[in-house]
């Protein structure tokens, strides 16, 4: 490769890529993102490339092993170009027939596209699936149309020309304006005003700055900051360009967690080929402007997503949060001035700069603008990454995108904001989802986590849950948290297990009071939320457990009691052999098995395993 | 000399020199603030969270640790809202249900309005330590030794020697004891022997060769010595005699 040194070099050579590629030459793009990964994507590619060859077609057609596009329930997922064709759920099995068929031929093959479930109507192309079609995929759209390990993949999409710009074209001031004016708001969970934030860190005395980004993202189910560095890392990485610049920083950090072991890699793997560019490192691409960019890999603590304890990791300490009442913009990182963003916000920065503070502006809501990335996961149909407009609706996106529950079950809830968010009832549906939409309902953005329920989730249950988790990922260091969580833990445990008494919902909510109020860090303030928010919208099924000894949802094994019903029952013995403890009794057939509550432990095998629900569950 | 601002606690104008805090400000001016993790010794840790008060600062309220918030020019701080109150005594019910049977966190409870905790009884532990961190950080920031620390997360933290093995870096000094609120680091010293259990630590102590006490173990004696570049013979008699 070759040093660039100036802007004029760079868009030569962009132009010269771009120009060697036949934007009709056949293109298979195979998601070799995380979900698809453990679909065995990796074979999938290998094995095109081998049927490629043998079949003499590998200089005529490309295998391209690309970022996630976010439909991960329908993976290995892959897309054909220049058509756009889309195929799901492919297997290796299928990579002849897709050869001769679409690729020689023409053809679509009907089998590998996407059906709409309720509809029964199929796509053939990516942008008319339902999941993806009311998306705005402005930073998720680009992860299956580059290689993420590919610079040059990056490049032809336009990659650094942000950087160009401001680095010949802008002064930080300006840069700093232009951010401001898009008022983006940072993405990692506080919502906080990028371009402000920028500004004061530029402002503070230090000797040296930092840039840092957040890619700790340690929330149960979400990835999409995850999804963002394995599939377009350099999006991130010009942004944090942009950042330094702008800041007036020569030294940046990427904290992304041991468990993203391809984002680390590949994040390594941009640094060293924006730095062989001359993208990165000393004098970029000729204007005098030196940064650096070093990758450290986190342990995998929840708590080091917080910018105060992610910091105290980075400089190889335990990673503990500490009172922000001087901001990281002026003491952060080795008592620096520190901007810290996470991956999305700083994947927004090259888009703010190209298309302009106006146009961003024209994308979300008042308050909050531009898109949001979340990870719907849970009990809808279509689970995955989307990426919509900042006050797009709960229901838009939980029906529209997420194709509404399934197993013909009833929508109860979705909880947003990761674990320490809250949820939010049916009721609230049309709620249009933005930063203070989100807080006035009791729950928050956080990152971006959607996990959606059905009528089968118990609400206390669920509280529990995050509960469990906040309380096994708190540092313990102030005391509301480490022991109020216990604390709340032990009651929620309490009221499942059927040993609530009157009182405990108050006393819940008077610790929730003291998690918000007395908690050193964002973590333990916000950590009551689930439990706050399980109350103010579904009392009714605390107060069910506790006075009644009953769950409503049929969950908590304790107060539960599994029969059969005996004129659904036509014997057929299917519950008989799974039933781990023998408490079912076949009699005869067309004869109803008969249930032994004595020995029954509830783990619900033959409620799950029964075809004709004559497994009943009071 | 440091800039002097103005502010309000508790309806009193008070002056206090920027860069100190809201608790060592009150305190001097016999304000009490209740604090269990906060000694002058050492930086401040905003742990136990008691010392929090209400601010208001350009027409907004909210509630900040007094032991790490630095006055500022017109800040008004008040220390003991109903809200403050209610946060206090809901944390001192948590250390009750942590330390039951711990006569300082009882007797601090009770100056608070707090007899009992309402969590459940069969869930109450006895543990004597509240993990304020003083003695981890009166061993780093005063002594220097930095022989025990804070280990694990969450539930699980505790302080506790390198390993869990015999503290090797600790100098006997005992600056853990003396410093802790609740007084479970345990040390003695029978003869011409200190044990600090909690480390699982002893040390032979130093005879002062005039009055023949023993006064302080010979590890100690020799870090200081080392420290300061003291001649060898410099503690061979205990300061009493000298």
């Amino acid at each position: 490769m070759n040093r660039l040194n100036s802007a004029q070099e760079l868009e030569d050579l962009r132009r010269s890529i771009v120009s060697r590629r036949n934007p009709n030459k056949p293109c298979i793009a195979i998601c070799a993102g995380t979900g698809c990964l453990a679909y065995g994507c990796l074979d999938l590619v290998s094995a095109f490339r081998d049927e490629l060859e043998k079949r003499g077609l590998q200089d005529k057609v490309d295998v391209r092993a690309t970022g996630c596009p976010g439909f991960c329930e329908r993976g290995a997922l892959l897309t054909i170009y220049p058509q756009g064709i889309f195929y799901q759920r492919v297997r290796i099995e299928d990579i002849p027939e897709i050869i001769s068929e679409t690729i020689l031929e023409g053809k679509i093959i009907d089998r590998l596209l996407y059906v709409e479930p309720n509809t029964g109507e199929r796509f053939i192309k990516e942008d008319d699936v339902p999941f993806y079609k009311k998306q705005q995929r402005l930073l998720l759209g680009n992860n299956n149309k580059i290689d993420p390990t590919s610079i040059d993949d990056y490049l032809a999409i336009g990659g650094y020309a942000a950087l160009a710009r401001t680095l010949f074209h802008m002064s930080p001031q300006q840069i700093i304006d232009e951010v401001k004016r898009s008022r983006l708001r940072g993405r990692g969970g506080g919502g906080f005003p990028t371009g402000a934030k920028w500004e004061s860190t530029r402002k503070a005395k230090g000797d040296t700055k930092y840039v840092i980004c957040n890619c700790d993202e340690g929330d149960p189910g979400a990835y999409m900051d995850r999804s963002l560095m394995e599939g377009n890392p350099h999006s991130a990485l010009e942004g944090m360009i942009i950042g330094a610049y702008a800041i007036g920083s020569n030294t940046g950090y990427v904290y992304v967690r041991h468990e993203y072991p391809m984002a680390v890699e590949n994040v390594a793997i941009a640094i060293k080929q924006a730095e062989e560019y001359g993208l990165l490192g000393e004098n970029i691409l000729g204007s005098g402007f030196d940064f650096k960019v070093k990758v450290s890999r986190g342990g995998g603590a929840f708590v080091c997503g917080e910018s105060t304890a992610l910091m105290a990791s980075l400089e190889g300490k335990v990673g503990e949060p500490r009172a922000k009442y001087t901001h990281t913009s002026e003491k952060g990182l080795y008592d620096q001035p520190s901007n810290l963003n996470n991956v999305e916000t700083w994947a927004n920065i090259p888009l703010i700069i190209l298309k302009g503070a106006d146009w961003y502006n024209k994308i979300g809501t008042e308050g909050s603008k531009g898109t949001k990335i979340f990870s719907l996961v849970g009990k809808v149909n279509n689970t995955g990454l989307v990426e919509v407009p900042m006050g797009m609706t709960l229901r838009e996106i939980v029906y529209d995108i997420g194709g509404g529950i399934g197993g013909g079950k009833k929508f109860k809830a979705v909880q947003t904001g990761g674990p320490s968010g809250g949820v939010i009832p049916e009721s609230l549906l049309n709620l249009p989802v933005d930063f203070d939409e989100l807080t006035r309902v009791g729950s928050m953005m956080g990152s971006g986590g959607m996990i959606v329920t059905d009528e089968n989730t118990c609400m206390v249950d669920l509280a529990k849950y995050f509960v469990r988790f906040l309380q096994e990922e708190s540092c313990g260091k102030c005391l509301p948290c480490r022991e109020g969580l216990k604390r709340m833990l032990q009651i929620l445990t309490d009221i499942t297990a059927g040993r609530g008494t009157e009182g405990d919902i108050e006393l819940l909510e008077r610790l929730a009071a003291t998690l918000k109020d007395a908690s050193l860090c964002a973590l333990g303030g916000t950590a009551a939320n689930p439990a706050l928010t399980t109350i103010r919208y579904f009392r009714d099924e605390y107060e069910a457990h506790i006075r009644e000894q009953r769950c409503p949802a049929g969950v908590c094994k304790e107060l539960i009691t599994y029969y059969i019903i005996d004129e659904k029952c036509p014997g057929c013995g299917l519950c008989v052999e799974p039933c781990p403890t023998q408490a079912i009794t076949f009699v005869a057939k067309k004869k109803p098995v008969i249930l032994n509550q004595d020995l029954c432990i509830k783990c619900g095998t033959c409620y799950d395993i029964c075809n004709l629900e004559a497994v009943g569950v009071k | 000399m440091k800039d002097r601002v103005t502010l309000t606690i508790d309806d009193r104008e008070i002056q206090a020199e920027e860069e100190r805090t809201i608790l060592e400000v009150a305190r001097d001016n016999g304000i009490d603030i209740p604090a269990l993790c906060y000694n002058e010794g050492v930086e401040p840790y905003g742990a136990c969270r008691l010392c929090l008060v209400e601010i208001t600062k350009n027409g907004r309220s909210r509630l900040v640790a007094s032991c790490l918030y630095p006055v500022e020019e017109g800040l008004v701080v008040k220390t003991a809202t109903e809200q403050v109150t209610a946060n206090r005594k809901m944390l001192m019910e948590l250390l009750l249900a942590r330390c039951s049977g711990v006569k300082v966190i009882e007797d601090l409870a009770r100056k608070m309005g707090v007899e009992k905790t309402s969590f459940r009884p069969e869930y109450l532990e006895d543990n004597e330590c509240i993990l304020c961190g003083l003695c981890v950080r009166a061993c780093g920031e005063v002594v220097g030794t930095s022989a025990i620390s804070l280990v694990n997360r969450g539930v699980n933290r505790e302080v506790a020697s390198p390993f869990l093995e015999t503290a090797s870096d600790c100098i006997g000094c005992g600056s853990c004891v003396y410093i802790c609120p609740t007084k479970c680091v345990k040390m003695e010293d029978v003869g011409d022997t200190r044990t600090i259990h909690n480390w699982d630590v002893s040390f032979r102590l130093k005879r002062c060769q005039v009055c023949g006490n023993y006064f302080a173990p010979e590890k100690q004696l020799e870090y200081i010595r080392e420290k300061l570049n003291l001649p060898e013979d410099f503690f061979d008699i205990c300061p009493n005699c000298k």
